[in-house]
């Protein structure tokens, strides 16, 4: 029983350090979204952000430079997707997908021009990342049965993005819901046309929108690279910027519904890794590509409106032109 | 010249061309970045690829399966469909192909053989792409996002066919076991032995010839039957195709069926052409490499055919690059896909204010 609980804890410990990235970049996407501007890119900027910031730490030997690296690199290419598809009215799908494969040819470019080796960087050594931090009273709360555990393992000895992200989440809330940008910014994903009659630039808002998402994927490339991992890999992001875009359609747009589909997926994830190998009895050995593939099998499902309906912003993927 | 086809002389051929310019310079600005000198890049590059007949035969070999992915992704654009997931069709129709050439008679002539183990592919890719056009037409569900997640689908799929079902007992890498030798596609150096001629050993194969023949076909079919003509008129406006009796929910999916069908043939120059076997990852950035060939080929397969052998180009000079330089590797070709998709795709109105103001004074003068 005491193991089986253990287990559990670990399970949902290990979703939470996979959920991260996922909650960075889905908030991200869901700033640029409910904006009117699809965002096809963020597995890119994830991707762009993990390479310059795990270089930046390695060189200047501090994992908040890393992040600061991290964040600008990723709302440069926010911008390149502004610049193509605000500016210049172009497809949005296709400047996102411009994004990630850019971001995939740089990092590979770059490791070897920078460092001289295919697709990786240094190795972090100690404080060059971010690292764990224990919460206070630890040991106090350790002797209480299950309590002790749960604030442990699963509270505390996280590091400071992870509960960054946590806190984020209503932050989004709150800008998005309670603040007069956020109204905005909703009315410019829905119906362009009237913030432009009201005499609000749709230009002006959806760069703010990229330029928030920008900085938000930013930091869940850091957390990949510097946190999680400690170095950049080659394709460390390995599609989690797709599976944000699902989470962010699965969660309908809304911050705390799309938290919650991060959860589920990054929970998927961590069961995944779990169940390998292992022999359910009368069910047998679940295949972990069938877990893996869950959480897309279910925005499918999801999008095909089969259970409830995911509508995106209305004017989501139009450009926006003025009539003269 | 009136002013239509002065317009369409500019959107159709100056525009593109200093897109695609503006694509070549950025990657030069790359170059400099890392240090590496920009023509001498080119010039092995250009050697590389196209300097001694074992390095053509490798581009054309490359040429292939972006012709096949970019005439996938052109067929979608035509009806006003994005076709992401030309990745995951070409790796599903690679199975098709697979299961035809691992489970058919080997006793039967390659005459048969080799045209049914086609027909998997193209089955398997069409397969693969109805259930997002399906949604598309019926569900409303965004056909860009669900090709996504079926890129995704695909993938473990056929990580799961690989270690679970088709894998060879003992053998502990992923891959199926060696197609029979009737199914193989003959490489063109063996073609041309046998007629005499000898020509350096590469991957080069007959698929080239099934890419030429269904450039031709995607053509004939686009600008000469009623239903390519259906198809461009979607594409051009949904409302009008209505209006004109033309059902856009059944175009979605002959269209999405016939996009999926050609990327599915990839693995007909990949596994019955090369490898004769199935193995993961075999697709590997041919379905992402196929946007980049439509959006430079202007969705016409002349254009197409152009644009892959130009990436067959970089593709190939890309490897000798590796080979002969230090600071760089293949992967600038990954680049290259990348800013001919931002500059031919998404900042495809770039030069357009430009010009028309160039262009302004002489039309007043007239």
């Amino acid at each position: 029983m005491s193991d089986l609980f253990l287990t559990t804890v670990l399970t949902f410990d290990a979703s939470v350090r996979v959920c991260i990235p996922l909650i960075f970049a889905s908030m991200a996407g869901l700033f640029a979204e409910r904006s009117g501007v699809v965002d096809i890119g963020l597995e890119g900027k994830l991707l762009m952000s993990a390479f310059i910031a795990a270089s930046a730490a390695s060189v200047f030997g501090s994992p908040w430079l890393g992040l600061i690296a991290g964040m600008f690199a990723s709302s440069v290419l926010a911008m390149i997707h502004g610049f193509a598809s605000i500016t210049y009215k172009g497809n949005q799908i296709v400047s996102g997908v411009a994004i990630n494969i850019l971001a995939s040819g740089l990092t590979m470019i770059l490791t070897l021009a920078w460092f001289k080796s295919g697709g990786i960087t240094p190795t972090l050594q100690g404080n060059e990342r971010f690292l764990s931090i224990t919460l206070p009273g630890v040991d106090i709360i350790d002797h209480i049965p299950i309590l002790g555990v749960i604030y442990r393992e699963l509270i505390s000895g996280h590091n400071i993005l992870v509960y960054l992200a946590f806190a984020i989440v209503p932050l989004v809330w709150w800008v998005v819901y309670r603040t007069r940008f956020g109204l905005r910014l909703r009315a410019v994903g829905e119906n362009p046309k009237a913030v432009d009659t009201a005499g609000l630039s749709v230009e002006g808002l959806r760069y703010k929108a990229l330029l928030i998402g920008g900085i938000l994927c930013g930091i869940g490339g850091v957390y990949i690279a510097t946190a999680y991992n400690a170095q950049f890999t080659k394709e460390m992001t390995a599609g989690q910027g797709f599976i944000a875009l699902a989470a962010l359609i699965f969660g309908k747009w809304h911050p705390y519904k799309v938290l919650a589909a991060c959860f589920l997926f990054a929970f998927l994830q961590a069961l995944a890794i779990r169940l390998q190998g292992v022999v359910i009895p009368g069910i047998g050995e679940i295949p972990v590509q069938l877990i893996e593939a869950t959480p897309y099998i279910l925005t499918v499902i999801l999008l095909a409106g089969f259970i409830g309906k995911a509508i995106p912003p209305k004017a989501s993927a139009q450009p926006y032109i003025k009539e003269l | 010249m009136t002013r239509d086809r002065r317009l369409s002389w500019i959107n159709g051929l100056l525009l593109p061309l200093f897109n695609v310019l503006t694509a070549f310079l950025a990657t030069g600005i790359v170059f400099l970045l890392i240090g590496v000198d920009p023509i001498e890049a080119t010039k092995i590059l250009i050697y590389g690829a196209l300097g001694y007949d074992e390095g053509l035969g490798y581009t054309l070999y490359y040429a292939t399966n972006f012709v096949f992915t970019g005439l996938a992704v052109a067929v979608a654009f035509h009806a006003g469909l994005f076709n992401i997931g030309g990745e995951g069709q070409a790796y599903v129709g690679g199975l098709g192909i697979a299961l035809v050439a691992l489970y058919i008679n080997p006793a039967l002539s390659a005459w048969i053989v080799i045209p049914l183990a086609i027909s998997g592919g193209l089955l398997f890719g069409a397969l693969w792409a109805i259930i997002p056009a399906y949604l598309q037409a019926y569900r409303g569900s965004h056909i860009v996002i669900t090709t996504i997640m079926f890129n995704f689908l695909a993938s473990a799929l056929m990580v799961y066919m690989l270690v679970h079902v088709l894998r060879e007992v003992g053998n502990m890498t992923p891959e199926s076991t060696n197609f029979p030798d009737v199914v193989w596609l003959p490489f063109v150096h063996d073609v041309f032995a046998g007629f005499g001629y000898n020509i350096a050993k590469s991957p080069l194969n007959l698929s080239i010839l099934v890419a030429l023949f269904f450039s031709f076909l995607v053509w004939f079919f686009l600008w000469h039957t009623r239903w390519g003509f259906a198809i461009r008129a979607t594409g051009k406006s949904n409302d009008a195709a209505i209006y004109g009796g033309i059902n856009p929910k059944k175009i979605i999916i002959v269209t999405m069926c016939i996009s999926g069908a050609l990327a599915g043939l990839v693995g007909v120059n990949e596994l019955i052409g090369v490898q004769h076997r199935l193995f993961l990852n075999f697709n590997y950035g041919y379905g992402f490499g196929g946007i980049a060939v439509a959006l430079m080929g202007r969705n016409h397969p002349v254009g197409i055919l152009i644009a892959a052998f130009l990436f067959g180009i970089l593709y190939q000079g890309g490897a000798e690059l590796d080979f002969e330089l230090q600071n760089v590797s293949r992967d600038i070709v990954v680049v290259m896909q990348g800013l001919v998709i931002l500059f031919c795709g998404g900042l495809e109105y770039l030069y357009r204010p430009v010009l028309m103001r160039f262009l302004a004074p002489i039309e007043a003068s007239e």
